[in-house]
């Protein structure tokens, strides 16, 4: 055998080794999934009951129930929704079809845009403490809580409405514009019907992603222990993340156990919301091509 | 012959880049002018300062005159939107909208409002009749307007910009995307459409500009090398550089 | 032919859009002032001098003691200890979909690891507390029930997928006539990879690390859980610590003063945070900016 033939069969065996390694990487991090979502079930699935979806917190974790988080949640992101996605849409809008790119003005967007996505969760909720809460005086409420998740999901919707402008064809926008047809009529004539869903599919992931946010929630005041549903803009209010947060950090077995109750009902809205986005996005995905 | 157009010393610039030098030519109503030259001529570019699409490139600037109805269609003051409607522009290839047949026929008809709602269905038949499209498509008006052969998307892009009752119907090689038969409809078609409206096309095919137009411009870098009627050009070029191009002798 | 109308919806509409682009700019306007405000009457009456040299973080006692050193290393070991989970397992994922991955694999396996991005960090927060400390505790009994070790793993395992995807972009537009003018002067598949694609690809994968590490410093709910809640210079991955985000959630939670001092520490540690993300995220994009190859 001459050192070449020797040396091609290290190299098929590193190879293979190589590839062994990788696969084992790949099966480490499913398994990591598996193991998280199996736990969860494991201790979750027992009290996760009618009576706990229906019921207000209590002290004693076995008549402890999640409905005012349940609400907050939903109340929480519809607010959020609301206001984020105009703002976001109506921003990629702008930088897309409007804005002069070489204006200062857009620079400074696109810089500004990039470094907001990269700040920390955490900080959006000191900007809601100072500003909403303390200087305007609104307090830890329902809508002081949507701002500031609104604000910090904008980056990513501007991102994907703008990525979802882009798609659309440039030759279609033209045949609008030569028929004499107005920049904004153009918009919503062929532009937005055209981008929708790549803004819905966004925006659901980045509502998701709201919807698991504790730390922002924390900042602006919002606690997990609360017995009453929000009623107004104004009202005091919880979230799923907030009674899981309280609810991990009481020493207790049972609380532990009722915290995995609350993660399932979470991850089973996520999954719902997430499984639309995937589904809008290969519907639309298969339309084209 | 009523001259609908007079374009006098129109210089175009992208960026530093000038594209068009100094082209003076009258587009005659009611006839086909046939815009030739190698690719990168600037026919293309000529035919986008009529309708000022190139406002839509960043970076362009055009000076000189392109008179029509009594203002400098290059002026700053002048009304795009309402130009725009008054100038159609077919594209090389098919760009229907993602909605229905009829969808796509009425699209800018309800976008500037100036139409009866009631006119609607009468509005379809006819531009779509204009386009020879209509009995080809008659008992599938909500269907998308994708489900459509390309040279029958062409036609419907035709038949929306008749909707808007133009006087003028610009075509950027509206036939190069297509396959012969498709190419021929298109080309019967013209012959109708000047009766009622002024075509400027640009074609990348000499044969095409000596099948159906009325005039040729021959462009060349940016230039117009020669301008007149078309049998005259294609019998007896008065340019040598434009009995090359006739003959062969470029790209 | 008329002059031009004056399009007043149009005009309007885009005023709005500015409008709304503009409120992007406010936030971090907003951010900034908020974090300053405080910090600066902060700085009035705790010398920065004091603030990052002591070693010793307690606010609330007395008498107080503003050394940030212990958050920014408590937060410092989550960085270090998560990026050993992070990075190679990302980087290898990266590398198996990108060069190894059949594309019915590839196609399995993305959508799980994008399901692993979007659980909440207050998921992996409690299995860090209920699953990871349980099983180091069975092997390394001396671990404390609040350590570093155990949040790492699961800031690790969180910012795996984010390490995963960027390098996969990364490597995925390396383009193929490179890996097959590889492949044609005989390599093998760990060749082409190591020695031409992740080359290649390094400014991607690059910032994909440091974009890990930064989500990792601004990481909170995990470290408020599983973490402690003890400042600490020791560098113990078994013991407890408290990082910056750690320190800011549990004065949030608890029952202090607006305008008293121990309130301004909150917006004094965000203010580091902030800072420190920032950096790590400009350092992103100019590593991306600086050594973008040009495939033309």
């Amino acid at each position: 055998m001459t050192r070449y033939q020797k040396k091609l069969r290290m190299r098929h065996f590193y190879n293979q080794a190589f590839k062994v390694l990788l696969f084992l990487v790949i099966v480490v991090s499913l398994l990591v999934l598996v193991t998280l979502l199996f736990d969860i079930f494991r201790k979750g699935y027992q009290t996760l009951t009618w009576n706990f979806l229906t019921s207000m917190p209590s002290g004693r974790a076995a008549r402890a129930g999640i409905l005012p988080s349940l609400v907050g949640s939903l109340v929480l992101i519809a607010l959020t929704a609301l206001i984020s996605i105009p703002l976001g849409v109506g921003t990629a809008i702008y930088l897309e079809l409007y804005a002069n790119r070489r204006s200062r003005f857009f620079k400074l967007l696109q810089l500004n845009i990039a470094n907001l996505a990269g700040v920390p969760s955490i900080v959006y909720g000191i900007l809601g403490l100072a500003i909403f809460s303390q200087m305007l005086k609104l307090g830890p409420s329902l809508i002081v809580g949507s701002i500031t998740l609104s604000l910090l999901i904008l980056p990513v919707i501007i991102v994907s409405s703008s990525e979802a402008i882009k798609a659309v064809p440039s030759s279609i926008i033209d045949g609008s514009y030569a028929l004499g047809v107005t920049r904004w009529k153009t918009i919503t004539g062929v532009i937005l019907p055209m981008a929708l869903p790549g803004i819905l599919t966004g925006s659901i992931l980045a509502l998701s992603r709201a919807m698991g946010e504790a730390a922002p929630l924390i900042m602006v005041g919002a606690v997990g222990f609360v017995t009453f549903l929000p009623d107004n803009l104004l009202s005091r209010y919880s979230a799923l993340p907030l009674i899981v947060f309280n609810w991990t950090s009481r020493p207790q077995e049972a609380f532990a156990q009722i915290a995995a109750s609350g993660i399932m009902v979470m991850m089973i809205i996520l999954l719902i919301t997430n499984l639309t986005a995937i589904i809008i996005r290969n519907k639309t995905q298969s339309r084209i091509d | 012959m009523t001259i609908k157009i007079k374009v006098e010393n129109l210089n175009f610039y992208y960026g530093s880049f000038q594209a068009l030098q100094n082209i003076n030519i009258d587009i005659h109503e009611n006839r086909i002018t046939a815009l030739i030259g190698p690719s990168g001529c600037g026919k293309s570019t000529f035919i986008k300062t009529i309708d000022r699409m190139y406002d839509l490139i960043e970076d362009t600037k055009a000076d000189g005159t392109i008179a029509f109805e009594g203002i400098n269609i290059l002026d700053e003051s002048t009304d795009v939107v309402e130009l725009r409607k008054r100038i159609g522009m077919v594209f090389q290839k098919p760009n229907p909208f993602p909605k229905s047949i009829s969808e796509n026929v009425l699209y800018a008809v309800k976008r500037h409002g100036d139409q009866d709602k009631k006119d609607f269905p009468s509005i379809i038949e006819n531009s779509l009749r204009k386009a020879s499209l209509w009995d080809e498509v008659k008992h599938k008006l909500n269907q998308s307007a994708f489900s459509l052969s390309g040279g029958q998307q062409q036609r419907l892009c035709i038949a929306r910009t008749l909707a808007t009752k133009p006087d003028i119907i610009l075509m950027d090689e509206p036939t190069s995307a297509l396959d012969p038969i498709a190419t021929s409809k298109i080309e019967e078609l013209l012959q109708e459409l000047k009766k009622e409206y002024t075509v400027i096309i640009v074609t990348h095919s000499m044969q095409q500009a000596a099948r159906i137009s009325d005039y040729t411009a021959f462009f060349l870098n940016g230039e117009l090398i020669e301008f007149g009627e078309t049998k005259e050009m294609f019998t007896a070029p008065r340019d040598k550089r434009t009995e090359d191009y006739i003959t062969g002798r470029y790209g | 032919m008329k002059k031009k109308k004056t399009y007043i919806q149009e005009s309007i509409i885009q005023v709005i859009l500015a409008l709304f682009a503009s409120i992007s700019i406010l936030t971090t306007v907003g951010i900034v002032f908020s974090l300053m405000f405080e910090s600066v009457i902060f700085f009035n009456e705790v010398s920065i001098i004091e603030f990052f040299t002591t070693i010793r973080w307690a606010p609330v006692f007395d008498p107080p003691s503003f050394g940030v050193l212990p958050l920014i290393s408590g937060t410092l070991l989550i960085a270090v200890l998560s990026s050993m989970v992070s990075l190679p397992l990302g980087l290898g994922s990266a590398i198996y979909l990108s060069e190894f991955a059949s594309s019915k694999a590839r196609k399995l396996i993305k959508p799980i690891l994008e399901l692993l991005a979007g659980v909440p960090s207050i998921v992996y927060g409690y299995f860090a507390l209920t699953f990871i400390t349980p099983l180091l505790r069975t092997f390394l009994p001396q671990t404390e029930i609040f350590n570093a070790l155990s949040a790492s793993i699961a800031v690790g395992i969180m910012t795996l997928p984010m390490v995963a995807s960027l390098s996969e972009d990364a490597m995925m537009a390396v383009p193929n006539s490179i890996r097959q003018g590889a492949y044609a002067l005989g390599s093998t598949q760990l060749e082409v990879s190591t020695h031409v694609i992740v080359p290649a690809a390094f400014s991607g994968i690059a910032s994909s690390f440091v974009l890990a590490i930064s989500r990792a410093i601004g990481e909170t709910m995990i470290v408020a859980i599983a973490a402690g809640q003890t400042p600490s210079m020791a560098l113990n991955p078994l013991g407890s610590i408290q990082t910056m985000t750690g320190f800011m959630v549990n004065m949030a939670l608890g029952d202090i003063q607006q305008g008293s001092i121990e309130f301004k520490t909150v917006f004094v540690v965000g203010m580091v945070l902030f800072v420190i993300t920032l950096i790590m995220n400009l350092i992103a994009k100019k590593i991306i900016a600086r050594n973008r190859e040009v495939y033309a």
